[in-house]
């Protein structure tokens, strides 16, 4: 459905997204994850027209969108950002005013009910934008990427700014639309993909770093070695306890307290599971542990896993650049996704991750 | 096109814009037609279409100072950039949409004619000579073209420099300048004695050009002068969106 090629995009001497490809089969649900700046709108702005590309191209249902622009964006339903509205229009007016943008020629009465239905907008129909909530703000944003039905739906970080209860509809809301969509989305939130993804991309300054299904990314998420432990006992004790192990690189308590608790944050040598021997060392020393959990890693945690690994890689392109050779392209994609096995293997036996929200 | 175009011609109204303009506009030419015509007793309209040109300077950035700067800094040109129009359609619409409010107040203010013609009326009734009484029809229609087509460049340059920037103020403060550049070129060149100096300025002046419309002659080459200005700065328009997809 999408092919993205070789992408480059340079603003001035900046190398904003710097050799992107990927491939997107319809009916697949997309993220693109990584970090502020890091490409992800630049990618998704070129993917829905609005910029041109340096070098690369990009094609939608196998037609280039330097060539056929209109035929592009007439596939493409977007939400870029920030929802480009109206302050000044109804809800109404501004979807209609879409509607006639795009030249849909669908029942317009009709196919708009069905949209505000979708995504629950029918109660505000009438009142001006600029009078509406931060949520309901994005919702119009959906329905105008709605619009025309499109099989490609490209969402820019559709839940930031929201609260918990509007970002779990609009979570939903993505996944029901991708039973008949191609969709895209962007985020910086790990559990954001995790929740809504078939398939996750990541993108680190302009490259990507990682292209795996969501269920591997899952189990690097839970390959760590923090957890965080409560325990009946004198603080100071337990600590200095803690810190003695061997296997144990850095303790810290807590100000939270559960009851008699305290709650310590634990982080042990990489690749060994103290939990079996911890609970034996405090249950011998006659203090209980009446709580511990693993701390799944967050988007930072999985970035240093999977970039770091590829700084060789990083090395390599540079001297490539000028003309000496260096590992290729594919070598380096080797490497991320050596890690993400190796981590993945050495840590079967660990809980599967759940999202600290 | 035509949804751009619809759009922006409701946006004239749903924001003050389009009733300060068209009132203001209103308003200062009715005035100007009773201090050039009633009171100096005259049938000449030529002095008030010449003072009208002058308003332009102020009226028309009001029209064009929001056009894209106001879409660029809300972001809402996303929109326009990624749906199914080309840019050339989506700068067309915007012009229409200005050249359409503005024509129609041009129009509206012929109303200020109505007076003249009725004391035509009542002096012919008492009138014995032969002698031509008032308004001459063919200076009125003359001067009603080239005025809406110095119209239509200006509206042109403000588009423009509307695309250049996100703050409206900065495109209508520097389309108030170029304008009165422009149109108070031709008066310097009149005072000029270096004859090449007086013809390069003439050249340059927008207004040279009115000169055979407020005689009542269609002058073919002026009325190709400001369509080309128009498509000049249109097509200049295009390029900058162009331009700052690629940049």
């Amino acid at each position: 459905m999408i092919k993205i090629d070789h992408l480059v995009k340079n603003y001035g001497a900046n190398r904003a997204v710097d050799d992107i490809s990927f491939e997107v089969a319809p009916g697949e649900i997309v993220g693109l994850l990584g970090p502020n700046g890091a490409g992800k709108s630049t990618t998704m702005n070129i993917l829905a027209g609005y910029l041109s590309s340096t070098s690369g191209r990009v094609l939608v249902d196998g037609l280039n969108v330097l060539d056929q622009p209109l035929e592009v964006k007439r596939r493409i339903g977007y939400l870029p950002e920030q929802p480009p509205l109206y302050l000044d229009m109804t809800v109404e007016e501004y979807l209609i005013f879409v509607y006639n943008l795009k030249g849909c020629t669908l029942n317009r009465t009709k196919h708009l009910q069905e949209i505000c239905e979708v995504v629950k907008l029918t109660d505000v129909y009438k009142r001006l934008i600029k009078n509406l909530s931060k949520g309901f703000r994005q919702r119009v944003g959906i329905a105008q990427a709605l619009i025309g039905n499109p099989p490609v739906i490209i969402f820019d970080e559709p839940t930031v700014g929201l609260d918990p209860k509007q970002i779990i509809e609009i979570r939903n809301l993505i996944r029901t639309l991708g039973r008949d969509h191609t969709v895209i989305l962007s985020t910086h939130i790990l559990q954001e993909v995790q929740a809504v993804c078939d398939r996750i991309i990541i993108i680190n300054k302009g490259r990507v770093v990682a292209d795996e299904l969501t269920e591997n990314i899952n189990r690097v998420g839970a390959s760590c070695n923090r957890y965080q432990a409560k325990i009946c006992g004198p603080q100071r004790e337990v600590l200095s306890m803690l810190r003695d192990r061997s296997d144990v690189v850095f303790a810290e308590a807590l100000s939270a307290r559960d009851g008699e608790a305290y709650v310590y944050h634990i982080e042990s040598t990489k690749g060994i599971d103290i939990r079996k021997s911890l609970f034996y060392a405090l249950s011998a020393k006659g203090w209980p542990l009446i709580g511990l959990e693993t701390l799944g890693m967050n988007l930072e945690d999985i970035f240093i896993t999977v970039v770091d690994k590829t700084d060789d890689a990083a090395e390599g392109r540079k001297q490539r650049r000028t003309g000496k050779k260096g590992p290729s392209r594919s070598a380096e994609k080797d490497i991320a996704q050596s890690i993400l096995d190796a981590t993945a293997a050495k840590q079967e036996s660990i809980a599967p991750y759940e999202g600290d929200e | 096109m035509f949804a751009i175009f619809k759009k922006e011609l409701r946006a004239y109204f749903t924001t003050p814009i389009g009733f300060v303009y068209s009132g203001v506009f209103l308003a200062v030419a009715a005035l100007i037609c009773a201090f050039t015509t009633l009171q100096q007793a005259s049938y000449n309209t030529s002095t008030y279409f010449q003072y009208l040109l002058f308003t332009f300077i102020v009226l028309i950035p009001l029209l064009t100072m929001r056009l894209f700067a106001e879409e660029r800094k809300t972001r809402t040109e996303q929109l326009l950039l990624t749906a199914p129009v080309t840019i050339t359609g989506m700068v067309l619409g915007k012009y229409f949409a200005a050249l359409t409010l503005f024509a129609a107040t041009v129009l509206a203010s012929c109303l200020n004619f109505v007076p003249l013609l009725g004391y035509t009326i009542s002096e012919q009734a008492v009138s014995t000579s032969d002698t031509h009484i008032g308004p001459v029809g063919g200076q009125l229609v003359g001067c009603l073209l080239g005025v809406l087509l110095i119209g239509a460049a200006f509206i042109a340059i403000g588009l423009f420099i509307s695309s250049l920037t996100e703050n409206q103020l900065a495109s209508a403060v520097i389309t108030i300048g170029v304008l009165a550049v422009l149109i108070f070129i031709g008066i310097v060149a009149g005072q000029v004695n270096s004859s090449v100096v007086r013809a390069v300025l003439g050249w340059i002046s927008v207004l040279s050009r009115y000169d055979n419309f407020s005689l009542g002659l269609f002058d073919f080459s002026a009325l190709l002068y400001y369509v080309s200005i128009s498509g000049v700065f249109i097509f200049l328009t295009v390029r900058v969106y162009e331009k700052r997809r690629w940049g």
